[in-house]
């Protein structure tokens, strides 16, 4: 489909609706190094204009990947319901981000519109949509999920308390896993990246994080982040799994290259059902970002935010109990600066919750960024006013074993204090009994990990 | 006490602050920053074992708080830390310490650092002169062929290289593998390899290349081995060993594991997931 706009006496030339959405997107430095981004200021407002006046059915009849060559996009039109797109197929994008914004509009009707959407149609309005847009949309949606703990209910945050240690080192673990509990952090998941791959040890991890939780009864759920394969080898031989993890792209080549497919996610999913020692049924926890599909040569000539919108299609497939947005992790060649990365974490959070996912945010950033502390704190204010489910809890903010930095157990505890939110309901309860919270804030214990000696 | 010392030590006291003010204002004020593990939590339970646990890991425990926020010295370390960081991404390699290592320098299309960082092909491949040096002077037909990469972290190279590459020399030449001279390859990434493994003719390319520097260390090299590389060859292929540094994997340690693998390598004609799979069977 070619597409023509007439713009202050230019004229802008449009290959097709992968094009257009291309163009239209914010500017970020993954989208210029593959080629496809806006060339000048304007041309990126012509592309919006057009991507305004589109109508639904114009993004669903032109996929930006063929279904018959791309297992997501397949995932992504297979999910859709016939019954409501077909309400919604002569709306043009414009009007879909006035539906999204009407005080007439509520969660429930985000709920059920979600299941008319393509994954491009969310990426689209998106591209329409202002910082405070995507702040106020995403505010009227919030979704449930349950493993052992129940995450995303109103007026609660909660967190995944992230102790890696550069060579697996159990004690050092153990150590930072303590000291995140007495800041209040690990309701999401205790979840370790670990160093060695092997199955043996990703086991040994995750019967040690497992024992810690039983010993103290803490109401919350262990991962260890290690390819699937090797966790589901692990939960093979008897290794306790409560949450089970993965990275997803959007599409095809990316996930192969990420070793992952619908197959071994089905199996994945199977073998929690009957091995894993959760009560679920949400068994997944997912990350994803935008920008690894560009590293890996693997975009197929869409811009990032709309391949991001593709891997939530993809996801939410497999009810996860959680879905981590870590763009800000990859680097410069990816997100330049500390502008782009909050762009993207908005989108990402207002793109996911309209996949009726429960989304949490991991506001990141590498050293070989422009891009500092104050930038990542911005990023998380403005997604806990947006009302992301979950936050990543990391040790002063400085992983020593990914080499990045993420929100610290500090931060954790000020995004809850800043906005009255609580812990997830049943770990708050366990905080009062270990005396570390009070009526919802942090007692004269918290951050004293001797308090679990 | 009688009265007259009464009276002076008054007068001293009287004396001190207004004497310490004008110091104050005219000396030079010396300030030395110093980083040292502390258990900055106010009145633990259990002093000596958060001093335990935080001997156990570099990450940053048993650091306190003010209100929900870090205490004021160990937010500046983190920022320290990162300005360090950032420096050793921009920093280039000292030619003096390239030298000292007889390294020739090559280098990448990156004609700078930004184009660099921005755009992944430049570092991948040699600029036209490095290719011309390398067909005129590199010996050819080697088993094996080390690189020297500065990646994002040239202290990496500075501090790691030193130690690292006589150990793995040295190892390669106790079991008798034939070499071609190390070369450095300045704004290079892991992928280069392949194109100086085809201008020199060798089996077993290896890559000591400079990680993405974290906050708790910017000397971490990573070592990326490929065997024989062609335009068929995937990511699978190469076989990586990272956190190599002195609070990591030791680099003396580590260049004699490599050399064990190199030769296994050259053994069973694979590297990567294949030679994985060859070495357990």
């Amino acid at each position: 489909m070619k597409l023509t706009c007439r713009l202050r006496n230019e004229t802008y030339q449009f290959r097709s609706i992968a094009d257009v959405l291309a163009k239209a997107s914010e500017e970020k430095s993954g989208d210029v190094m593959a080629g496809i981004g806006a060339a000048s200021s304007l041309e990126r407002m012509a592309s919006k204009y057009v991507l305004s006046e589109l109508q639904l059915k114009d993004i669903y009849e032109n996929p930006v990947i063929p279904y018959e060559k791309d297992e997501v996009s397949r995932i992504i039109y297979e999910d859709v319901s016939a019954f409501i797109y077909k309400e919604i197929a002569d709306w043009t994008v414009g009007e879909l981000r006035e539906y999204i914004l009407s005080h007439s509009t509520n969660g429930n009707d985000l709920k059920r519109l979600s299941r008319g959407l393509t994954s491009e149609m969310i990426s689209a309005v998106a591209k329409l949509m202002s910082s405070l847009d995507l702040v106020l949309a995403s505010q009227k949606m919030k979704h449930q999920a349950h493993c052992n703990t129940t995450i995303g209910e109103p007026g609660r945050l909660a967190f995944r308390c992230q102790p890696n240690h550069p060579v697996d080192n159990p004690d050092g673990i153990l150590a930072s896993i303590k000291e995140g509990l007495s800041y209040g952090s690990g309701d999401a998941v205790i979840g370790i990246n670990p160093n060695n791959e092997s199955v043996a040890s990703v086991a040994k991890i995750l019967t040690m994080s497992h024992e810690l939780i039983e010993k103290w009864k803490i109401p919350t759920q262990n991962c260890v982040l290690a390819h699937i394969t090797t966790q589901m080898k692990a939960l093979q031989q008897g290794a306790p799994v409560a949450l089970m993890f993965q990275s997803l792209a959007g599409t095809q080549t990316a996930n192969e290259d990420f070793g992952v497919s619908q197959k071994i996610l089905d199996e994945g999913y199977e073998l929690m059902r009957h091995k894993g020692t959760s009560a679920g049924l949400n068994f997944f926890y997912f990350e994803t970002g935008q920008g690894s599909e560009v590293s890996l040569d693997a975009h197929s000539g869409v811009d990032m935010q709309t391949l991001e919108a593709r891997t939530y299609g993809y996801a939410k497939h497999w009810k996860p109990f959680m879905v981590n947005n870590v763009s800000g992790f990859i680097g410069p060649e990816t997100l330049f600066d500390g502008k782009q990365m909050i762009r993207c974490d908005l989108e990402d959070l207002f793109m996911g919750k309209l996949h009726n996912l429960p989304m949490g945010i991991a506001p990141t950033y590498t050293n070989h960024m422009q891009c500092d502390q104050n930038d990542q704190e911005i990023a998380g204010m403005l997604t806990t006013v947006a009302g992301a489910n979950f936050y990543m809890g990391v040790p002063g903010g400085d992983d020593v074993m990914l080499s990045y930095q993420d929100t610290s157990y500090h931060d954790d505890a000020s995004l809850r204090e800043m906005l009255g939110l609580r812990p997830l309901a049943e770990f708050e309860k366990w905080l009062e009994k270990m005396g570390i919270m009070e009526d919802g804030r942090l007692t004269e214990n918290a951050g004293d990990l001797s308090i679990f000696d | 006490m009688d009265i007259e010392s009464i009276v002076k030590e008054v007068m001293k006291e009287m004396e001190g602050p207004t004497e310490e003010k004008t110091i104050n204002r005219t000396a030079e004020r010396e300030f030395v920053y110093h980083f040292e593990k502390m258990v900055t939590v106010e009145e633990p339970k259990n002093k000596d074992s958060i001093a335990h646990a935080q001997q156990g890991t570099p990450a940053r425990i048993g650091i306190g708080r003010s209100g929900t926020r870090m205490k004021t010295k160990n937010y500046l370390d983190f920022r320290v830390d990162h300005a360090a960081a950032q420096d050793a991404v921009f920093k280039d390699v000292a030619d003096s310490i390239l030298d000292k290592m007889d390294l020739p320098i090559l280098h990448s299309k990156a004609s700078s650092m930004q184009e660099y960082l921005m755009n992944l092909d430049v570092g991948r491949k040699l600029n036209e002169e490095s290719v011309k040096w390398l067909k005129e002077n590199a010996p050819k037909g080697k088993q094996v062929q080390i690189i020297v990469s500065d990646g994002l972290s040239s202290t990496g190279v500075e501090d790691t290289i030193p130690d690292l590459l006589p150990s793995l020399v040295q190892g390669l030449e106790a079991k008798g593998l034939s070499m071609g001279k190390p070369v450095f390859i300045r704004k290079s990434r892991v992928w280069i390899q392949d194109e100086v493994a085809s201008l020199v003719d060798c089996d077993v390319v290896v890559s000591l290349i400079g990680e993405r520097p974290g906050l708790a260390t910017s000397k971490s090299i990573s070592a990326y081995l490929i065997y024989c590389p062609n335009e068929n060859s995937v990511e699978a292929d190469r076989t990586v060993f990272s956190n190599i540094h002195e609070g990591g994997v030791p680099p003396i340690e580590a260049g004699a594991y490599l050399s064990e693998v190199i030769e296994g390598m050259l053994h069973h004609k694979a590297s990567g997931v294949k030679y994985a799979q060859l070495k357990n069977n």
